[in-house]
């Protein structure tokens, strides 16, 4: 038993571990250089991900609230190569910035929430990995203190996410009180589907829904998107949503199984919902972040379909896409972070001959746009191939018919930017970019694993010979 | 007179057994200030009453807690824990969401959240 939490629990000791490392320098030194913390942050995080890779067990600790397998394993090592690759992406945000410590610490922290929240086995630790990993982003949603539209992010952010974890926590209440036991493995034993368990239940998938942003619950999205810088709108859009639905793909698939035709059926209006109208918002935004928060409401209704499989292959896909997920959609925000940094333009009519100047980042944004919108030869074709065979596994083919007429949709706005990059004619385009080292190495990685995720198809392989069976 | 129709019916139908009668009030409490959060958070315009209000509906959630385990579960403790981490999480909340107020305010010069209203659409 004696050095068990120490094993398991390696990951999370290594986050922990480097927010320590950062406190020191921040108590230690004011002479550091920012270049300096920002290159040792990002090898800090580098062997993070690395280590991570290798000396993992299987067990479970502290009475079945900390739990851990190689699913979950994977699942963090995902989770800490996005925020590499976010930290890689932030230098060129950070490097003028005066408080460079403090945003890695309060980043860290959350990633810290998320690793336990996705090894959660009680309610409670999961509610708690939960509140550790949204209330600091709060904070750093609001970093540029002097904007405006930063602060007024940060306030829509803190209350809606406070609100959602409300109505969770009122959903999880009654559970308690109709089951007597928080331990998710008690749990499904318990459930039977009496009409309190499934208003229960709605409340819970309420909360789900403000975190993974599904429609009626997405309002927020854009505006705290829009608003936060963009290092921590990538972190928002991809990193603290992926664990979110990794939570809520294993919640369903063990706790809630009892009663999977009542999700089923929820699941099935939220994903259509989700689909159409994060397609048809998408459509008429100019500001580029904005434009990309509605395109990743959209890419949830589709992971949305994936969930609704409740089989094996379900689990398997959502993890698949949400890897394809993390290099797409950090590499269009990698593109877009860089300009907003450099020369402050977010608008799409400012890209309107982007490729004139600036032929390398124009062949980035081109591809990440590519994948999410699903094109074959890149690896968001075979992400949303997987969900939509995963989701057509329950025989309900409307729901397949209209994800992929969304589909059709959604290529006409991810092409819309495309057309603007090579094709529409601009007095005065954006002038020639000098990129750093490390936006330019993590704009390499994000190009390199939507290439070769698709093609390489063991890595499909792997993820499903980890993934829960239903 | 409505009032104990309401409750004979909710303890009729409520799954709780034996202790469904006083355990019934205490939820009705509960679900009513559930419920006063949520119009308070929808309606108020100023910053500060809406923190208030989500604070309402998350001291809703630690009297169901704590009810059911008094009334239901009296061997084990898990709902008393669980209502201690929400206060706990509740109070570093509003510590950040306050702060995050107070530099909206150097900004804006107001906490009222029609002001607040650049982000739209």
């Amino acid at each position: 038993m004696g050095t068990d939490f120490l094993i398991l629990m390696k990951q999370e000791w290594m986050v922990i571990a480097i927010i320590f490392i950062l406190m020191f320098i921040k108590i230690g030194s004011n002479e550091w250089k920012n270049e300096r913390i920002l290159n040792l942050v990002n090898i800090l995080l580098l062997i993070n991900f690395i280590l991570g890779l290798f000396w993992n067990q299987e067990g479970t600790l502290f009475n079945e609230m900390y739990k851990t397998n190689p699913l979950i394993v994977a699942e963090k090592n995902i989770l800490s190569l996005g925020t590499y690759i976010i930290a890689l992406q932030a230098y060129s945000w950070l490097k003028n910035h005066q408080h460079v410590l403090e945003f890695y610490i309060l980043l860290l922290s959350t990633l810290v929430g998320m690793f336990f929240m996705i090894s959660a086995g009680n309610l409670l630790m999961f509610y708690l990995g939960l509140e550790l990993s949204s209330i600091p982003l709060a904070a750093i949603a609001n970093f540029d203190l002097e904007k405006r539209k930063s602060s007024e992010a940060a306030f829509k952010f803190i209350i809606s996410s406070a609100f959602s974890s409300g109505l969770l926590l009122f959903g999880i209440s009654l559970i308690y009180g109709l089951t007597g036991t928080l331990t998710f493995t008690e749990l499904s034993q318990h459930l039977n589907g009496n009409p309190l368990e499934i208003f229960a239940f709605v409340l819970f998938i309420a909360g789900f829904g403000f975190k993974i942003s599904a429609v009626p619950f997405h309002l927020w999205t854009a505006d705290v998107y829009e608003g936060a810088p963009v290092s921590v709108t990538s972190y928002l859009s991809v990193i603290s949503k992926g664990a979110v639905l990794f939570v809520f793909v294993s919640i369903l698939y063990t706790v809630f199984k009892p009663i999977a035709i009542t999700w089923y059926n929820i699941l099935f209006i939220l994903s259509v919902l989700t689909m159409i109208i994060g397609n048809l918002f998408a459509i008429r935004q100019q500001n580029l972040k904005r434009f990309l928060a509605f395109s990743s409401i959209a890419q949830v209704g589709f992971i949305l379909v994936g969930i609704s499989g409740a089989s094996r292959e379900g689990s398997a896909s959502v993890v698949y896409f949400v890897l394809i997920y993390v290099f797409s959609n950090l590499g269009a925000f990698g593109v877009v972070g860089l300009v907003s940094a450099l020369s402050g333009k977010e608008n799409i009519d400012d890209y309107k001959s982007f490729y004139k100047n600036n032929p390398l980042l124009s062949w980035v944004l081109a591809i990440s746009l590519f994948s999410l919108a699903g094109i074959p030869p890149t690896a968001g074709f075979f992400g949303k191939f997987f969900l939509l065979i995963s989701g057509a596994g329950q025989g309900n083919y409307l729901l397949i018919t209209i994800a992929a007429l969304n589909m059709i949709v959604s290529l006409y706005y991810y092409l819309k930017v495309i057309k603007a990059i090579f094709m529409d004619p601009n007095d005065n385009p954006i002038e020639k970019l000098a990129i750093p080292a490390s936006p330019k190495l993590a704009l390499f990685i994000c190009v390199a694993g939507i290439v070769l995720t698709g093609l390489m198809s063991y890595v499909y392989e792997y993820i499903y010979s980890l993934a829960t069976s239903f | 007179m409505k009032y104990f129709f309401l409750q004979a019916t909710l303890s009729r139908s409520l799954p709780f057994g034996e202790a469904g009668g006083a355990l019934t009030h205490i939820l009705f409490l509960s679900t009513t200030l559930f419920f006063i959060g949520m119009y308070g958070l929808f309606t108020r315009r100023n910053m500060i009453t809406i923190l208030m209000a989500v604070e309402l509906i998350l001291n809703s959630v630690n009297i169901n807690f704590v009810a059911f385990n008094k009334y239901l579960y009296p061997g084990k403790l898990d709902g008393i824990f669980f209502s201690i981490f929400v206060i706990t999480i509740a109070a570093a909340e509003a510590a950040v969401a306050i702060a995050i107020i107070i530099n909206l305010y150097r900004s804006h010069h107001s906490i009222d959240v029609e002001d607040a209203s650049e982000l739209k659409y």
